[in-house]
């Protein structure tokens, strides 16, 4: 028989442990991304000469390999004096990869937002940092929310990607198992099913979330 | 005149490219009073009120708010360009009214009201939302205090805007075609708010109209514009009673036999 389920369950805890730090690596990531994004448009707006470098910037981030990327911090920075751990290295290469398209999305929020809204904080005198934090940005995060959710999902199934230097999550994980045992069909399908269940249950969140700022914005 | 003006215009001129919208301004305007801004599409009257509220940079000359220069800041006895901090300071005399209200779509009237007073005055909420209610029950609105704009008719929006735009406190108001964008039945309701505004505020008011009507009844002078010129200005009885230019003539009666 191809599927062996006493061995499928014998795996199961491990690859369970596995999937928390793949899910660590995928929130972390994206709290850095989704920041990073954001401070990224903000700058590029309310300080307008570094727009080129940051244009630049997300340009080269965008247009390279993630995987190049996490060689890069892991393998590379060492050279200039920059230690980092497999897993810092790791996240923080997703993190800036995906904040460079997280913030066009931010910036694609921004442009939908009325030059009106813009004036009326000049006339009421509000500073750049209280016109972002409480006119544009409120008004410009609710329609992106779907966009910033299909990279949370994006960013989560490239997290597979840690296993190339050794980061042990889910991948690196049932690859061991692979090779300690020559078995390979268990681990590789129940680390599809979880990626699967995870995207969608990351979806329906989405969408939920998506209903609730609408309810909450479009009175 | 002793008093120094509250606004002066002093040889402003205005240039998109090759396009002269504002060509040598010069424009006093006196503490309290009310001016009424009026000319075709095109003669770069909504330009003034976007240039004193900085919305648009000059190309020349200097706009002066109560004998301190707004554009400019003075530095070794020069005039340079002013920076953001000199801006901010002399902003905050002047208050702005839009054609298409601009309220914030995300906040209540209320929310609308104290969002600059605290964050920009630093006011104690307390004080702003007791400061804001007077304010919306002065424009007729307080039972509307908790509804978001979209919840608002176009005229209720509009007072929300006017209550927003005081709640600043400024000696300057610009009202910038400020009953364009409503419904005809609902323009009565917001000039009868800036009539009142007129009467219980010493406010300098410079507002761009097409409502003939009141511009005569409301203001102390008028000005027409054409071309990026004011081709003619005076009491609104002389202005219309006996307009002394072709255009201005022509003008008046173009917009009269419309309206």
């Amino acid at each position: 028989m191809i599927w062996d389920w006493a061995f499928a369950f014998e795996i199961l805890p491990v690859l369970a442990s596995a999937a928390i730090v793949s899910i660590e690596a995928t929130l972390i990531g994206f709290a850095l991304a989704a920041s990073l994004g954001l401070v990224l448009a903000v700058v590029r707006i309310a300080v307008p000469w570094t727009g080129w470098t940051i244009s630049v910037l997300v340009e080269l981030i965008r247009s390279t390999p993630l995987l190049i990327q996490i060689f890069f911090l892991y393998f590379v920075f060492p050279k200039f004096g920059v230690v980092l751990d497999a897993f810092t290295a790791g996240v923080l290469a997703i993190g800036i990869h995906y904040a460079a398209y997280c913030s066009e999305v931010y910036r694609a929020g921004f442009d939908n937002i009325h030059r009106g809204q813009w004036e009326a904080s000049v006339a009421l005198n509000l500073s750049a940092w209280t016109t972002f934090r409480d006119i544009i940005i409120p008004q410009a995060i609710p329609p992106i929310v779907p966009a910033l959710g299909n990279y949370l999902v994006a960013l989560f199934k490239e997290t597979p990607l840690l296993s190339a230097i050794a980061v042990l999550e889910l991948m690196q994980t049932a690859k061991i198992i692979g090779s300690e045992t020559f078995r390979y069909t268990e681990p590789m399908t129940l680390v599809g099913l979880f990626f699967l269940a995870m995207s969608l249950v990351s979806a329906a969140l989405i969408r939920s979330l998506e209903g609730l700022l609408n309810r909450r914005t479009m009175r | 005149m002793t008093e120094q003006p509250m606004v002066r215009f002093d040889n402003v001129s205005k240039r998109y490219g090759a396009l002269t919208v504002l060509d040598g301004l010069n424009l006093d305007i006196a503490r309290g009073e009310k001016v009424s801004i009026i000319g075709p599409s095109g003669s770069g009257k909504t330009t003034v009120l976007r240039m004193l509220m900085t919305l648009e940079t000059i190309n020349d000359g200097v706009i002066w708010v109560e004998g301190e220069p707004l554009t400019h800041m003075q530095r070794n006895g020069k005039l340079v360009p002013a920076d953001l901090a000199h801006i901010r300071k002399i902003r905050a005399k002047i208050g702005m009214v839009f054609q298409s209200f601009n309220l914030f779509p995300h906040m209540t009237a209320m929310q609308n009201c104290i969002e600059a007073p605290i964050t920009v005055l630093g006011m104690k909420r307390a004080d702003a939302e007791a400061r804001a209610a007077e304010l919306l029950d002065m424009v007729g609105l307080s039972e509307k205090k908790d509804h978001y704009p979209s919840q608002l008719s176009g005229g209720q929006q509009q007072r929300v805007a006017i209550a927003r735009a005081c709640a600043m406190r400024p000696k300057i108001m610009l009202f910038d075609e400020v009953t364009s964008a409503l419904d005809p039945e609902l323009v009565g309701e917001v000039l009868e708010v800036i009539r009142k505004l007129g009467r219980e505020h010493d406010l300098t008011m410079l507002m761009v109209t097409h409502q003939m009507g009141f511009a005569k009844e409301f203001s102390d002078r008028v000005c027409f514009f054409h071309a990026g010129k004011i081709c003619e200005q005076g009491p609104p009885s002389e202005l219309f009673g006996a307009p002394k230019n072709e255009r201005t003539r022509q003008f008046l009666h173009a917009v009269l036999e419309a309206g």
